[in-house]
């Protein structure tokens, strides 16, 4: 609308200010501290240049190695699980329910409040020993099992954590739903379509935008999982859910070292950025654009 | 997912009620899986320690507010209104700060010719894809070489610049599904391009703002890695460190007290969604379907 470029300027410059200093200058900063042995209680000038001494330390360190392997578990087993349950549920309340609102929000609510402390510590006394899981499958027989202190199933009360939070990545797909023309359903009735089919060939390719990015906002939220593993399980039993964010937080802020910690936070912005690039260059093959020609419409103006 | 139709017409006619009934069913059983720890949270805040880890019952035997009580005074100096008021102290401003820069920088993107606009734009959205912990130790140093460490500074002050591109994101959304009219005819009556922001669009985006300011609430409470790093005196502690520190000490004993307190910690965001939840819905779909 206004074409002074000195004014625009003006008002996005707080962003390329805050851009400049809280973004990018830290982006690089971590990476040049990667390539140092540098030490939280030290002076920053009296690190030494390793070079990549760091990274090639990584494929010894079987710390890491053991965390990369659960990170990926994690978010490979969530991410899916989760779109694939927000999806189901979202499907099957874009139908005319009474009490659509109710239901929307109940399933809402635990996105709003799961990052939180207090809802990882009812966690920790959820899969407690004598927790409500655990006297809930006594009631029918079942005996428990010590959710936290077995190895093989720490991890899983994290990935329930994240699971329970599927609400936000269902009122996105909600929202998709009801942006799917209603004739086209009516018109596929008339030809004979089973509702199966109908979902397959109308709902899910009209949906692929959306999917789109509900899998971006989850990939990236998910490699990204610091609060769980801290609180609920500390990383335990034997780094079984020692998920990378945890690790780069000890690393620097309990054992002080810097530079491989600036490292692996290196390592794991490669790795999402790997998955984000993908999700991106692979889109024009499966994300459906129905008005290709309103696309750019806003820039125009 | 709906049934798929069976052949026989008898079958056809009923399948209606039979899919209500299904769906209802589904929905019905899952939500109160998903809503029952959030119960038995609260639940358990009025009962007492033997009764928590014994029945599986949400609703207490012999209901008491000791843990409420107890949970107040804390293991600590302060009790937990100090808590409390500190996460006020880092929260406000923060929203407020984040608002003002976020409507700033979305009005300069949907309204102006600026240069490089398409590289800026690639950059906001590079900031929602970017992992923080790339960020955290620089960060850190940076701050420290601030002398802002021990304080809420760190916490806040980055919000000034609109640092969080989602949020710059769903406002420009915001901004370019309005129609234009009535800021052109303001621009006609002579007002500048800050009076229409303020006069005109602040109060159209008011929908917007909200959203914007409801999330910033909601993440900034449930924020524990950044006052983790950055906070170190119990005095400035905020509601998370203050739980997160109560399970470390009296964990073993107190469980009544540890889930009164987070009750208390939860009540705000809870209060503040039941009311406004609209607003959620409406943020977060404005950059996934208009997008």
């Amino acid at each position: 609308m206004f074409n002074d470029k000195k004014i625009g300027a003006l008002y996005v410059a707080p962003f390329v200010i805050g851009f400049l200093l809280f973004t990018a200058f830290p982006f690089v900063a971590s990476f040049v501290l990667s390539l140092t042995d540098a030490q939280l209680q030290d002076q920053l000038g009296s690190a030494n240049f390793t070079g990549l001494q760091n990274y090639t330390e990584m494929g010894r360190d079987a710390t890491f190695q053991k965390s990369l392997g659960v990170t990926f578990f994690y978010v490979f087993i969530t991410v899916p699980l989760k779109l694939a349950f927000a999806l189901f549920i979202a499907v099957v309340l874009n139908f005319k329910l009474r009490a659509i609102g109710f239901f929307r929000t109940a399933y809402y609510l635990p996105s709003i409040l799961g990052g939180s402390v207090a809802i990882a510590i009812v966690w920790r006394f959820v899969f407690a020993g004598d927790g409500l899981i655990n006297q809930a499958l006594e009631m029918i027989g079942i005996t428990g099992v010590n959710w936290l202190g077995e190895p093989n199933t720490a991890m899983f009360s994290i990935i329930l954590l994240r699971l329970w939070q599927f609400g936000s990545a269902m009122v996105v797909f909600l929202a998709g739903l009801k942006a799917i023309p209603e004739d086209l359903y009516e018109a596929a009735d008339l030809d004979g379509a089973s509702r199966m089919r109908q979902f397959w060939m109308i709902t899910l390719p009209l949906l692929t935008p959306v999917l789109f990015f509900n899998f971006i906002m989850q990939i990236v939220q998910a490699f990204q999982e610091f609060n769980g593993p801290y609180i609920i399980t500390g990383g335990g039993p034997l780094k079984s859910s020692y998920l990378l964010p945890l690790m780069i937080y000890e690393e620097g802020f309990k054992y002080f070292n810097l530079g491989y910690s600036s490292a692996l936070s290196w390592v794991l912005f490669v790795i999402i950025a790997i998955f984000t690039a993908i999700a991106f260059w692979s889109q024009k093959h499966w994300v459906f654009y129905a008005q290709e020609s309103d696309k750019n419409r806003g820039d125009k103006k | 997912m709906s049934v798929s139709a069976p052949a026989d017409a008898g079958w056809r006619k009923h399948l209606p009620v039979i899919n209500a009934f299904l769906r209802y069913g589904i929905l019905i059983a899952i939500g109160f899986m998903m809503l029952y720890p959030l119960f038995w949270m609260i639940g358990g805040s009025f009962k007492n320690n033997q009764e928590i880890f014994s029945s599986i019952g949400f609703i207490p035997k012999e209901p008491t507010l000791n843990g409420f009580k107890k949970g107040w005074e804390t293991s600590t100096e302060y009790t937990f209104a100090t808590y409390l008021i500190n996460t006020m102290k880092i929260v406000v401003p923060k929203v407020i700060v984040t608002v003002i820069s976020s409507v700033i920088v979305a009005y300069g993107f949907a309204r102006f010719a600026i240069p490089g606009r398409n590289l800026l734009f690639a950059l906001l959205m590079a900031t929602v894809l970017l992992p923080k912990s790339v960020l955290l130790i620089p960060q850190y140093l940076m701050f420290r070489e601030f002398g802002w460490l021990d304080t809420y500074l760190p916490l806040i002050a980055p919000q000034a610049f609109a640092v969080e591109g989602f949020f710059v994101f769903m406002i420009i959304q915001f901004m370019r599904s309005l129609p234009m009219e009535m800021e052109e005819a303001a621009v006609m009556d002579g007002c500048n391009s800050f009076q229409v922001l303020t006069l005109v669009v602040a109060p159209v985006i008011l929908p917007a703002i909200i959203s914007v300011a409801l999330f910033q609430f909601m993440w900034s409470m449930n924020d524990f890695l950044q006052p983790l790093i950055y906070l170190s005196s119990v005095e400035k502690y905020p509601v998370a460190l203050a739980l997160k520190m109560s399970i470390d000490v009296t964990e073993a004993t107190s469980w009544n007290e540890i889930l009164a307190m987070s009750t208390i910690a939860l009540a705000p965001s809870l209060i503040l969604f039941f009311l406004a939840q609209k607003y959620f819905v409406e943020g977060i779909t404005s950059g996934a379907v208009k997008g």
